[in-house]
């Protein structure tokens, strides 16, 4: 084995700790609340089909941990038709 | 047209999740394109290995449930892009399985991929049975250990009698996959032997893996052996696995990552 071999060896146990650490404690801390991330998508999705039509399918949600942050995309395909249709009405516009 | 193969064993411990891992990483190197299925509910550890744990949003029991579209729930593999991952989950139990919902999962999938690999729990119990229901072809993965051995008798009886197509009276396809073999162990006499252990079991051989370092590094970083180090021997040895599994006929060897003093002294690689 080279010196780049025994180097790249030496620093695998670390990173398997690391990330080990991350995703323990972001288990830990989720076992109570149990899928928070359906919870979400299920209340975003109520929340956006309260002011226009959009279909389950064409919402995505995607998610990245990190020690230091973390973060949750969501994706909402609107359709030009719901778009046109309202204008760019805001829900809370008296119109 | 889709093929469905389940890696399965009885034993725990012995390259499941490994062996998952490497042959849906060869295969989606070789252009096919492959969903790896985590069936180990409560205990996941497929997106682990795969280095997708941070990225887990549904998973096998959302989707089997209709409250996420499997869309959502796969996640494809950042490095090779025709691989992705359909995660179990971790908060549920296996009784959140049922084999209608599996079912229906099992069909969608097998409109989408070439490759359906199902990483199934160990034991007999449902997650393993269910993980190999549907199956078309399986890899018993066995260390040369009697445990192992009769673990892997066990469950090819399973195979010829609980799943879809036994029950229809159609064959799955079935290969013993050999992994953890140490070559100058069972050359003293003190493992079995792989002759013995195809003997007993009269099942044909995938693949022999051999006992390696470099197994422990990819799982430490989080990537298939076969793409963390594609030169070291469990990598090759699982990539010739996948090309016996696409057809080709390979004469068997088992790769070694040991080399001569000189090749020491120089520093190089095994090829």
């Amino acid at each position: 084995m080279n010196v780049l071999g025994l180097l790249r060896h030496r620093g695998s146990a670390p990173v398997a700790r690391e990330r080990l650490q991350i995703l323990l404690s972001y288990e830990r801390a989720g076992r109570e609340k149990r899928d928070l991330l359906v919870i979400l998508h299920e209340e975003i999705i109520a929340a956006i089909a309260k002011h226009v039509t959009v279909d389950r399918d064409s919402v995505q949600v995607r998610m990245d941990r990190s020690d230091t942050v973390s973060t949750l995309g969501i994706e909402v395909e609107v359709p030009h038709s719901v778009v046109r249709a309202r204008g760019l009405a805001f829900p809370d516009d008296p119109s | 047209m889709a093929k469905v193969l389940v890696i399965t064993s009885g034993k725990g411990g012995v390259g499941k999740t490994t062996t998952t891992a490497a042959l849906g990483a060869a295969l989606a190197q070789a252009g096919q394109n492959v969903a790896v299925v985590d069936f180990d509910v409560g205990l996941r550890n497929l997106d682990l290995v795969m280095g997708a744990e941070r990225r887990v949003v549904f998973d096998l029991i959302n989707v089997v449930q209709g409250v996420a579209k499997l869309s959502q729930a796969l996640i494809r593999d950042k490095r090779v892009e025709t691989l992705w991952l359909l995660p179990a989950s971790q908060t549920r139990d296996k009784d959140a399985l049922t084999e209608d919902g599996v079912a229906n999962v099992i069909k969608e999938l097998r409109g989408k991929f070439d490759w359906v690999i199902c990483d199934s729990p160990a034991g007999i119990e449902r997650g393993a049975t269910l993980a190999m229901r549907f199956a078309d072809a399986a890899v018993i993965v066995t260390n040369p250990e009697v445990s192992s051995v009769r673990d892997s008798d066990r469950i090819i009886g399973l195979l010829d009698s609980k799943t879809e197509r036994s029950e229809k009276g159609e064959r799955v396809e079935k290969h013993i996959l050999i992994t953890r073999y140490d070559a100058q162990r069972a050359a003293r006499g003190e493992m079995l032997n792989i002759e013995d252990v195809l003997d007993i079991l009269s099942t044909p051989l995938l693949g022999i893996i051999p006992e390696s370092e470099e197994v422990l590094h990819a799982s430490n970083v989080g990537a298939p052996v076969t793409l963390s180090n594609a030169s070291s021997a469990p990598a090759r040895a699982y990539v010739d696995a996948a090309r016996r599994l696409l057809g080709e006929d390979l004469p068997m060897t088992i790769p070694s990552d040991r080399r001569g003093l000189l090749d020491k002294l120089l520093g190089r690689r095994a090829a």
